[in-house]
């Protein structure tokens, strides 16, 4: 009898702690955090801080990447996530975002442009240029120098002589190509 | 002897005791619908936020991927919210006067975050992660709903344990290729389940553990 009374009075005391586990007391991304000033829960790191795999990303900075498809490819696909909206698809500086007032980016299918480097693209993204921001926080080293590439491949694109391309690509009546150079990247 | 209780007494108790099961059937009624409803799963609720940002305008209208402004949705576990900094790459130029944007530019001047109220949250006890949903095929339709048509953004399902088992049992007829992850109008094939069977093989899916507890309480 007396054994039934403690379990009772057991049950009854596990049953007084009430936690909430709905919202428990840890903090979530997005959550006010009170024991910060700021009440910011991503506080940001300390100066001088090296994070996990920073030193790997400032190393994919300075070291252009071998050319394979498959960096054209991943380098395709950021190009048309962060890049097309104002440069347009092609690069021709006819992005949605330009076309609704945004300041017209220069085309990428200019003499000056095409003299320069993957690695000039790689520092325009990294730092931005003039009104157009630096898109170092979205995109990760290794993939600006994908983008690079591939801006790099759109150029020589809009250049190439049509009999040059490949049958399956071949268009019918082909368009006289606007140069003669084949200055390859 | 006098008696106790008066003739009515009788009718009394019979009302009094079919009052108290009305109530009873009512309160469980209550109960089991206020757990069902949207006032609890904050389903299709859109809170008020500091800047009436709209999806359909910027995704819908200009087309504009979701990664642009939730970069993080690939590779962590959560999609993350774009920082100012990311309205300004376009607002620094554009609809620079509006007063609907006025808190963004605050927030820039002052380098304090927009404070946007949560339109998700599951509670703490259940574990997510967008990552591994985004790399198995996963659309974010599936989950948020036509994004791209919310003028303001909602919740589009009720996201209760039921929602996310239904799909951990039988994941491959809902599944697409990652590339068409943040495609708001992919259109399936006619036999999805066979498209979704390859893609469990190729994205390695293990389905047989999908519905255990540990996988969402952990
Ligand atoms: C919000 C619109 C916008 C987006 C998005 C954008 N740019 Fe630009 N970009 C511009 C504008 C505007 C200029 C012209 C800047 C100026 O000269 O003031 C420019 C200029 C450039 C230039 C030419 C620099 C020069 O020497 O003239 C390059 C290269 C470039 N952007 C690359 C990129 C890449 C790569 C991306 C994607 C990661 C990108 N941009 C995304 C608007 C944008
Ligand atoms: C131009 C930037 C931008 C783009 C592009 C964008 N979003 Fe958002 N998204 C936001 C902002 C800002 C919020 C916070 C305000 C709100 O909830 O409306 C948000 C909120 C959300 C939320 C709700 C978050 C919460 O509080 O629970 C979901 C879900 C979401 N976005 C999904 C998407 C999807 C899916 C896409 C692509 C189809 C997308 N977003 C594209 C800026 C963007
Ligand atoms: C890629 C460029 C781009 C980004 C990034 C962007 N916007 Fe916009 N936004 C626009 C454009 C362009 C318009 C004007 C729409 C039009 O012309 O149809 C606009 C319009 C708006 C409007 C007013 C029009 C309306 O009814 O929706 C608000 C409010 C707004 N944006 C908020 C935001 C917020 C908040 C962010 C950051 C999360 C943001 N925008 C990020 C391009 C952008
Ligand atoms: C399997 C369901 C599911 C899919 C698919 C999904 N989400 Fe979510 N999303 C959620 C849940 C659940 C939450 C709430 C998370 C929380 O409260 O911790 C959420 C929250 C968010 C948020 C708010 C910020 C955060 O991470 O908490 C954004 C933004 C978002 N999702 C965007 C996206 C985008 C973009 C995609 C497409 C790549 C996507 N989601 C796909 C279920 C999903
Ligand atoms: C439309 C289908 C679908 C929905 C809805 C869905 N999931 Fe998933 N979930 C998946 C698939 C597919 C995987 C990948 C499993 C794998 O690759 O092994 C997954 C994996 C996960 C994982 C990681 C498992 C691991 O092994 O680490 C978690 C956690 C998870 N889901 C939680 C949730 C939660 C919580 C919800 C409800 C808000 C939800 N899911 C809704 C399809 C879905
Ligand atoms: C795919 C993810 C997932 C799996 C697997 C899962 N749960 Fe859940 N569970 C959830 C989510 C999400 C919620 C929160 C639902 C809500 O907010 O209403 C939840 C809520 C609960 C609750 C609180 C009551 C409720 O319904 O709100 C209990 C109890 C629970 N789960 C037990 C379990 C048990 C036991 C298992 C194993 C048999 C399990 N769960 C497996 C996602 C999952």
């Amino acid at each position: 009898m007396t054994r039934l009374g403690l379990l009772i009075l057991a049950i009854l005391l596990v049953a007084a702690c009430e936690q909430e586990m709905n919202e428990q007391p840890k903090y979530e991304v997005y959550e006010t955090a009170d024991l910060f000033p700021d009440g910011i829960v991503n506080q940001k790191p300390q100066p001088g801080t090296i994070a996990l795999g920073d030193l790997e990303r400032r190393a994919a900075l300075d070291e252009r990447p071998p050319l394979t498809p498959a960096l054209l490819q991943r380098g395709r696909e950021r190009f048309d996530i962060y890049c097309a909206p104002c440069h347009g698809a092609a690069g021709y500086g006819d992005g949605m975002i330009a076309r609704r007032g945004f300041p017209d980016p220069p085309s990428y299918h200019t003499d000056r442009l095409r003299a320069r480097p993957a690695r000039y693209f790689v520092q325009v993204i990294t730092q931005g240029v003039g009104d157009m921001y630096s898109y170092a926080t979205r995109v990760e080293p290794a993939d600006r120098w994908a983008i690079a590439a591939y801006i790099k491949a759109l150029q020589l694109s809009q250049r190439v002589k049509a009999d040059r391309l490949p049958p399956d690509v071949k268009p019918a009546a082909a368009p006289a190509s606007p140069t003669d150079g084949e200055d390859g990247p | 002897m006098s008696r106790i209780f008066r003739k009515s007494a009788d009718t009394w108790l019979r009302v009094i005791m079919l009052l108290a099961a009305v109530a009873l059937v009512a309160g469980v009624g209550l109960l089991v619908a206020g757990a069902a409803s949207n006032v609890t799963t904050r389903e299709n609720i859109a809170p008020v936020q500091p800047v009436p940002f709209s999806h359909r305008h910027h995704v819908g209208g200009l087309g504009i991927d979701c990664r642009y402004c939730h970069a993080a949705v690939e590779v962590s576990a959560s999609a993350g919210l774009p920082p100012t900094e990311t309205c300004m790459t376009c607002h620094s130029q554009l609809w620079t006067d509006a007063d609907l944007l006025a808190p963004v530019r605050q927030s820039w001047a002052e380098r304090t975050p927009i404070h946007w109220a949560r339109v998700h949250n599951l509670p703490d006890f259940a574990y997510f992660d967008h990552s591994i949903h985004v790399s198995s095929g996963v659309g974010c339709v599936e989950c948020h709903g036509n994004v791209d048509e919310m003028p303001l953004t909602r919740q589009a399902e009720n996201l209760r344990m039921r929602f996310c088992i239904d799909c951990h049992d039988d994941p491959a007829p809902r599944l697409r290729p990652r590339e068409a992850v943040f495609d708001m109008d992919w259109t399936p094939p006619p036999d999805r389940r066979a498209l979704g069977e390859r893609l469990v093989e190729r994205y390695g899916i293990d389905t047989d553990d999908l519905t255990h507890c540990y996988i969402c309480h952990r």
